[in-house]
């Protein structure tokens, strides 16, 4: 019997490497310390990557342009903070509501699943009717939803359930980069099976086109809706990881510009590459919260350099991959160094 | 009541001017541009910088021209070399664009909001219709209306005004009969951005803050507007963002003003269902 | 209530389509019995495509009843806005009855194929990529059993099935390569795998024939023959290739303005004044 089967070598290869290179982090963190600039910066890595690669399975491999990415993982962020405060202090952080309505506390991977779950259900509510719309429209729309969930969290009318205004704390954080590391690593992983099935094939399918699509049986709407739940439920499990590490959430945090943040990581790795996404949040993160700090030095150059200056120079930059190297980094290749070890493929025949 | 319907007339027109913008360079191009909010908002620092030292005779149209030269710039720079490539290239590039003018702002204002100038005219209270406000509420839509007046007859009846309109319609086709497609599209971003300065003029009269994201809002919603009216047509453009400054403030009438803004995109979601090419919009059918 | 005999696949009933003002089909009757090879023929802009397309559920047909293996699956009549624009004629015949429409996915799952006349090859997939991902529809398997490889039974299926198709088309030592590095005439045969592979009962071709040279459309010619044979196919084509046209179809069916204006057995078209006159002209 004929078959082309993926040399499983190079998988197996890769998978290991990434579980060397993990556990590699892992050490590092003993030596360099919790509190040290590369630990912060790989933490705040695992919630964007992952907040990352949903969008890209997303736009990136569905083809669907979607800005809603913030808006679920508000929702993650929230359900993630209010499940997780201990119940002696609700009465102190819900202080204006009597300690809110939830007074229970669960452990917190339940917690992260639960606000992905939360987050799944709204994608699917909102799917429906948005998802039928052509691509422009589909953006709109969802950053319109985006910024619904932002005004309603912070409404006063659902205040005795998410503190309205009120920014929450006081909920499970941790600051070893451990936990991190392993959730944002699964989930991810998770992702990367999904999109090598063969439902990843359909989705591929849609992006490429539609009514090709549609005419080998692949039904539109549901598959759609598979990608763009799935990708909300990550999304959610981002935002948990956020707050995680921000020890604090307000919704007005999850604005827009959180999107679009993402969705430059996105292109800058390559749409369509997952490890392209990882890597590009790394150095995303870290330009913009590390090395390019030094731009911020009033010393440095006197009168140009100053607060924020770092950001005009990564905004340039930013611009500069777009318009130069519209593939991103990876392009739509992924970083594979099992390949190096790859049989020349051949097809068994009949 | 009538205070709630004049003020949101009134935010309508602003939106109008700048929704304009909006829908002429998605005829045309269709792309949405991100950056147009943001162009709006720079707008308004270059003029509370301006009015600092010169008067206002000069720094009301140096703003203008600024602000046109700008967009220029930016369509030049950042939309052009994309033309050919995929669509959510562009897009993309605009949200850089976006991106970047709003840390440029925010790296030379400070970060603080800074006051937004008082106008002549425009800022004197004044009293019409028993309502007392500043004049620019009153102004706003009359200019909005007037220069749509004036923009509607350029398109109907001036060569660059047909060029525009094929262009709108089959974008390769207006190419090949010899259109110059480059000038046609600098024109239209020369007058959206000149009706966002002069937008901005007007809002920042009476919204006197002028912050890095002060043009977010604004412009999302001067977009749903766009897309409430039919993408593509300016009368529908303005029709929808005077009905989402009505709406807007209707909800603040009503005591719900915290959701006013999700009111909007409520309402935005609730079109796109029901009628997704817009009030005006046409269909188009993609041919297999 | 429609007596139809099980002989007839698929049978198009005063199936009308207008675009805006432009009737681009007008009342179109066409009758495909099973096993057969009927050919859909006529001059550029007659409404053939437009004709496959609302066959196949990308377009809803303004008027018209389309039947299945002998159930009606589509049915429309003017309504609402287009009750007034409606330029075709009998707008009331099937207005009594309950409007049908499906997307095109059901369709394909009902068991119709078809390629398209200006290729919709999977641009990011390979060449083996694209018939794989036409096996997705069949395949039981849903997303959990997917992603976490519980489903590693119908994957080999999926796969074994595709290589076969390639195999058959000649295209196996492609299997690897960008499916647009491909050249014209087996990007073609590549689309023909592709639909051949959602198990279809009629296949719809819409000018399989394009760009091949004298040879090859022998070679398509006899190779649509084989399928049918093996696969036990109806076949419905849109064609310009005459010769191909007249070697394999038992029936032909001319197209001209949107309607049909002859039709019969190739010897009997070929001669017809009508069809003569349609493509070269008045004499």
């Amino acid at each position: 019997m004929a078959v082309l089967r993926k040399d499983k070598k190079v998988d197996i290869i890769n998978t290991a490497l990434i579980l060397v290179f993990l556990v590699f982090l892992l050490f590092v963190e003993k030596r360099v310390g919790r509190g040290s600039m590369l630990i912060t910066v790989l933490q705040k890595t695992c919630a964007y990557a992952l907040a990352a690669v949903s969008m890209n399975l997303l736009n990136g491999f569905t083809g669907l342009f979607s800005l809603g990415q913030a808006g679920f993982m508000a929702i993650g962020a929230y359900s993630y903070a209010l499940l997780t405060i201990p119940v002696e202090h609700r009465a102190q952080i819900l202080y204006k509501h009597g300690g809110g309505i939830i007074d229970f506390c669960i452990p917190f991977i339940p917690a992260l699943i639960i606000g992905g779950v939360i987050a799944a259900a709204f994608a699917i509510i909102i799917g429906f009717p948005v998802l039928r719309l052509k691509s422009d429209y589909l953006a709109i729309a969802t950053l319109g939803f985006a910024e619904i969930f932002r005004n309603l969290i912070q409404s006063n009318d659902v205040a005795a359930l998410t503190n309205g205004p009120d920014p929450l704390s006081a909920y499970k954080t941790f600051s070893s980069l451990m936990p991190y590391l392993i959730i944002s690593a699964v989930c991810i992983a998770v992702m990367m099976l999904l999109i090598n099935s063969s439902y990843g094939r359909a989705f591929r399918a849609i992006r490429d086109d539609e009514i090709a699509a549609e005419a080998m049986g692949i039904n539109l709407l549901r598959h759609k809706l598979l990608s763009f739940t799935v990708s909300a439920f990550f999304a959610g499990i981002a935002g948990g990881l956020l707050a995680m590490f921000n020890t604090t959430v307000s919704a007005s945090s999850y604005t827009s510009a959180m999107t679009y943040e993402i969705l430059l990581i996105v292109v800058i790795g390559g749409i369509g590459s997952i490890s392209g996404s990882v890597l590009a949040t790394f150095l995303f993160v870290a330009s913009r919260e590390w090395w390019l700090r030094f731009l911020d030095d009033p010393n440095l150059i006197p009168g140009l350099t100053r607060g924020s200056f770092r950001m005009v120079v990564f905004s340039v930059v930013i611009m500069l991959i777009v318009l130069f190297r519209q593939e991103g980094i990876m392009g739509t290749k992924e970083l594979s160094v099992g390949s190096l070890f790859a049989r020349k493929k051949e097809v068994e025949e009949l | 009541m009538l205070e709630y319907l004049f003020a949101g007339f009134s935010v309508g027109g602003q939106y109008a001017l700048i929704a304009i913008g909006y829908t002429m360079v998605y005829g045309i191009l269709r792309l949405i541009n991100f950056a147009h909010g943001d162009l709006f908002m720079v707008a308004g620092i270059v003029m509370v910088y301006l009015a600092a030292s010169i008067p206002f005779y000069i720094s009301i149209p140096l703003t203008i021209i600024i602000t046109i030269i700008l967009g220029f710039v930016i369509e030049r720079v950042a939309y052009k070399p994309l033309r050919s490539a995929p669509r959510m290239s562009v897009m993309i590039s605009a949200i850089g664009v976006s991106y970047l003018l709003q840390n440029l702002v925010l790296y030379i204002t400070g970060g603080l909001s800074k006051q937004y100038p008082k106008l002549p005219i425009l800022s004197q209270r004044v009293k019409i219709f028993g309502i007392t406000d500043r004049a620019v509420i009153f102004i706003t839509p009359v200019v909005a209306l007037v220069l749509m007046a004036v923009l509607m007859f350029l398109i109907k009846h001036t060569k660059m005004g047909m060029a525009m309109r094929a262009a709108s319609r089959e974008f390769e086709t207006a190419q090949l009969m010899g259109i110059k497609i480059n000038r046609v599209i600098s024109f239209t971003f020369i007058v959206g951005s000149a009706l966002a300065a002069v937008g901005s003029l007007l809002y920042f009269s009476k919204f006197t803050g002028v912050s890095p994201t002060s043009g977010a809002m604004p412009g999302l919603k001067a977009f749903v507007a766009a897309v409430f009216g039919g993408i593509g047509s300016i009368p529908g453009a303005v029709i929808g963002a005077f009905f989402i400054g009505i709406m807007e403030n209707l909800a603040v009438a009503l005591n719900l003003a915290v959701y006013k803004d999700a009111f909007t995109f409520a309402l935005l979601i609730i079109v796109l269902l029901v009628k997704p090419t817009g009030i005006f919009g046409e269909k188009l059918v993609e041919k297999v | 209530m429609h007596d139809l005999s099980d002989a007839c696949m698929l049978k198009v009933e005063d199936v009308s389509m207008q675009f805006g003002g432009v009737l681009a089909v007008n009342s179109l009757d066409i009758e495909v019995p099973k096993d057969k090879i009927v050919a859909l023929i006529g001059p550029n802009g007659a409404g053939k495509t437009t004709a496959f397309n609302c066959i196949s559920g990308v377009y809803e047909p303004t008027n018209g009843v389309i039947y299945y293996e002998g159930k009606a699956i589509l049915r429309n009549y003017p309504r609402g806005k287009m009750k007034k624009k409606y330029i075709g004629s009998e707008p009331e015949k099937f207005s009594g009855q309950k409007a049908l429409s499906l997307s095109p996915d059901k369709i394909t799952k009902m068991g119709i194929a078809r390629t398209f006349q200006n290729i919709r090859l999977f641009k990011s997939m390979t060449v083996f990529e694209n018939v794989l991902v036409a096996k997705h529809m069949n395949a039981k398997q849903n997303p959990l059993t997917a992603t976490f490889r519980l489903n590693h039974r119908e994957e080999e299926r999926m796969r074994r099935e595709s290589l076969e198709l390639l195999k058959e088309q000649g295209l196996l030592k492609y299997a690897e390569e960008q499916a647009t590095a491909l050249p014209y005439g087996l990007q073609r045969r590549l689309e023909m795998a592709r639909a051949l592979a959602t198990k279809p009962k009629l296949l719809l071709l819409d000018e399989p024939a394009a760009g091949m040279n004298p040879r090859e459309t022998v070679e398509l010619a006899d190779f649509i023959k084989e399928i049918r044979e093996k696969y036990d196919l109806t076949i419905f084509l849109i064609e310009h290739h005459m010769d191909l046209v007249m070697r394999i179809s038992d029936h032909i069916y001319v197209m001209d303005f949107g309607t049909v204006i002859a039709e019969g057995r190739p010897e009997e078209v070929k001669n017809d004044p009508k069809v003569i006159e349609a493509y070269l002209g008045v004499q």
